[in-house]
């Protein structure tokens, strides 16, 4: 295969110095192939957030090596982790995080506009986006006007938008009803089946379920890494 | 990222919260609306007082009997009299090449009746060149003539403001008013000049100067002499040609004992624009603070709506925006703000300076409304740098954890 989407080597993440240091992570080496869906478990505590900042480039690590979809993102400046954030990564947070008092389309916009997407060219790949997840109907929404699941197909729909190598969950779940929760993981499931690479943050067992593989992180560590069985 | 999306996106910012934006707008716009208004009215003020003194003739200088000031000096032993023959000396084409005419005037308080009305006035005798010098056209009827001096008759030209007390509507021509006793004929009526605060120019009432000396002020020494340059850019040369003339018939050695004094209406301008220039300016600097005070009001808010919207800022960051994205939209809002704001405020004063104020008709300053609305725009984008800065320098997973 080529070369995978994420490359972690011996990453690390020291916060704080002295007294009040905390190793978060302390030693990751994983590897993860175009295609895969992988579900990053752990108890809270376990570093998994520190892990996702660093996988999402939100954050750089204390010393490893990190490449994402080839590029390597340890030596990147502010500017450039923003670029590879927008052009690389569709993130679907915990508590959707769309931005409110902006339609549903504004916000799956916004990575494009980002871009530097041309109005038009912008306002097809969003509403298709949308059609996508199953909310063309929606589109003219505003947040609050929408339900939970809703509101996090709308993320989905921003997170897929600018054709991504990586769709980064955290938690995407966590904040969602039963029905809502199997509408979300069903839709991943799909984007799954279309070749799409998906991480995702969870500490809940039936929903990493979902996914073709578990990654376990045990204080910083990764502690388990094994394939569902379908 | 264009810098319409980004324009567009700080517009949205601020019709999230119109009532905060509104209140942070107005700062702005009593501070661009002081700035314009309060110097409108004092251009106004100079423009009023100006064009009062030049309704006077702003190419004539007056020569007055005595001095200013130092009344007790011991070192004068002369004060002579300034007499016809002084006004007449001062028109010589040789001496004195920029003078016009020099015109004698006394001047008398007197009551003045017609029918049932009486009014307290200044009878002014002089010459026929009066008219011209004061720049007093006449409305009806004649001036007064050589011969009505010559004759030493008893006609009298009157100002509007003296007709309204006497005569109300009534044609006041060829009628016989009383003054200080004496009988005089209307010959004359002096066009309206309008009153400019402190002084009523069509308060006159001008008699020839032989009748006024003989039945009213006696033989003494003139009032004034007024006398009128060639145009108000020699009055200077013509003061220095007076002094001369007169230092020279009045035995004068030194300014000290001089006994006379000219007053040169175009200096007497220049001096009332100073004066009133420094309270203008004085004026614009409270409003400035007004407007720097509007400006604060911004970085205010500017800083609040950062913090309010840290995890917007963070959700931006994470799906890309850029450091520089971040900090115009956030710019790009406080210009917005100061923009309207001074706009409006701009407006505001144009429709304020419609009104006078104290009798002090407004007159804009072009400069003021353009100085004020680029200084709220400077403004905008000055106060605006701070929070957006702040906004465009969050770590996104610090913003994005934010509640």
């Amino acid at each position: 295969m080529s070369t995978p989407v994420i490359d972690l080597q011996g990453i690390t993440k020291t916060y704080g110095a002295g007294d009040t240091e905390v190793n978060a992570l302390r030693g990751i080496d994983l590897s993860i192939d175009r295609g895969d869906y992988v579900a990053i478990m752990g108890a809270s505590g376990s570093g998994k957030s520190t892990l996702m900042n660093i996988i999402g480039a939100l954050d750089v690590s204390t010393s490893g090596h990190y490449a994402l979809d080839g590029i390597n993102i340890d030596d990147l400046d502010e500017g450039a982790l923003s670029i590879v954030r927008n052009r690389k990564i569709g993130f679907i947070f915990q508590s959707f995080n769309l931005i409110p008092r902006t339609s549903a389309l504004s916000n799956v916009e916004l990575p494009l506009v980002y871009r530097g997407v041309g109005r038009r060219e912008r306002r097809q790949r969003a509403v298709a986006a949308l059609e996508a997840v199953g909310l063309a109907d929606r589109m003219h929404h505003q947040p609050n006007e929408l339900s939970g699941g809703q509101q996090q197909r709308v993320a989905v729909a921003r997170a897929l938008v600018a054709e991504p190598s990586l769709l980064l969950a955290d938690e995407p779940t966590g904040n969602l009803d039963s029905r809502s929760t199997n509408d979300v993981l069903t839709l991943m499931g799909h984007l799954h089946d279309q070749g799409r690479t998906i991480v995702m943050i969870t500490h809940e067992d039936d929903v990493a379920d979902h996914a073709g593989r578990v990654v376990t992180l045990i204080d910083g560590l990764i502690s388990e890494d094994r394939r569902n069985t379908a | 990222m264009n810098i319409l999306e980004t324009i567009r996106i700080g517009l949205q910012g601020i019709a999230a919260n119109k009532l905060r934006s509104g209140l942070t707008m107005l700062g702005i716009l009593i501070g661009v609306a002081a700035v314009i208004v309060l110097m409108a009215i004092g251009n106004g003020a100079s423009v009023a007082v100006t064009s009062s003194i030049e309704s006077l003739g702003t190419n004539t200088l007056t020569v007055r009997h005595g001095t200013f000031g130092g009344g007790g000096e011991s070192g004068r032993t002369q004060f002579k009299d300034l007499t016809v023959d002084d006004a007449v000396a001062l028109v010589d084409p040789v001496l004195a090449p920029d003078v016009v005419s020099a015109t004698p005037v006394v001047s008398a308080a007197a009551t003045c009746t017609y029918g049932g009305s009486s009014y307290d006035t200044s009878i002014t005798g002089t010459w026929p060149s009066y008219f011209g010098s004061t720049n007093s056209d006449i409305a009806t009827g004649t001036p007064l003539t050589t011969d009505d001096v010559v004759n030493s008759r008893r006609s009298i030209v009157l100002g509007q403001t003296v007709i309204k007390e006497l005569f109300g509507e009534a044609d006041p021509l060829d009628k016989v008013v009383t003054c200080g006793g004496v009988p005089f004929t209307v010959v004359g009526t002096i066009e309206e000049k309008g009153s400019s605060g402190f002084l009523d120019a069509d308060d006159v009432a001008v008699a020839p100067l032989s009748t006024v000396q003989s039945k009213l002020t006696g033989y003494g020494s003139l009032d004034t002499i007024l006398v009128q340059a060639a145009s108000s850019e020699v009055s200077t040369a013509a003061e220095s040609e007076i002094t001369s003339i007169l230092d020279q018939r009045h035995g004068t050695t030194s300014e000290d004992t001089r006994d006379y004094q000219v007053l040169n209406q175009a200096s007497l301008i220049s001096t009332v624009q100073d004066t009133i220039g420094i309270f203008t300016v004085l004026l614009g600097a409270v409003a400035a603070i007004s407007l720097l005070v509007g400006g604060i009001g911004i970085t205010n808010i500017m800083l609040v709506t950062v913090t309010e919207r840290t995890r917007e800022i963070g959700i931006r960051k994470a799906i890309g925006a850029r450091k520089s994205a971040i900090m115009t939209q956030f710019l790009i809002e406080a210009m917005v703000l100061s923009v309207i704001g001074g706009g409006i405020g701009v407006v505001l004063a144009l429709l304020v300076t419609r009104i006078s104020v104290a009798g002090v008709t407004p007159v804009i300053v072009p400069s003021s409304v353009i100085g004020a609305f680029v200084v709220s725009v400077s403004i905008g984008l000055f106060f605006g740098s701070y929070p957006a800065n702040r906004a465009a320098s969050l770590r996104p997973i610090e913003a994005l954890r934010h509640e």
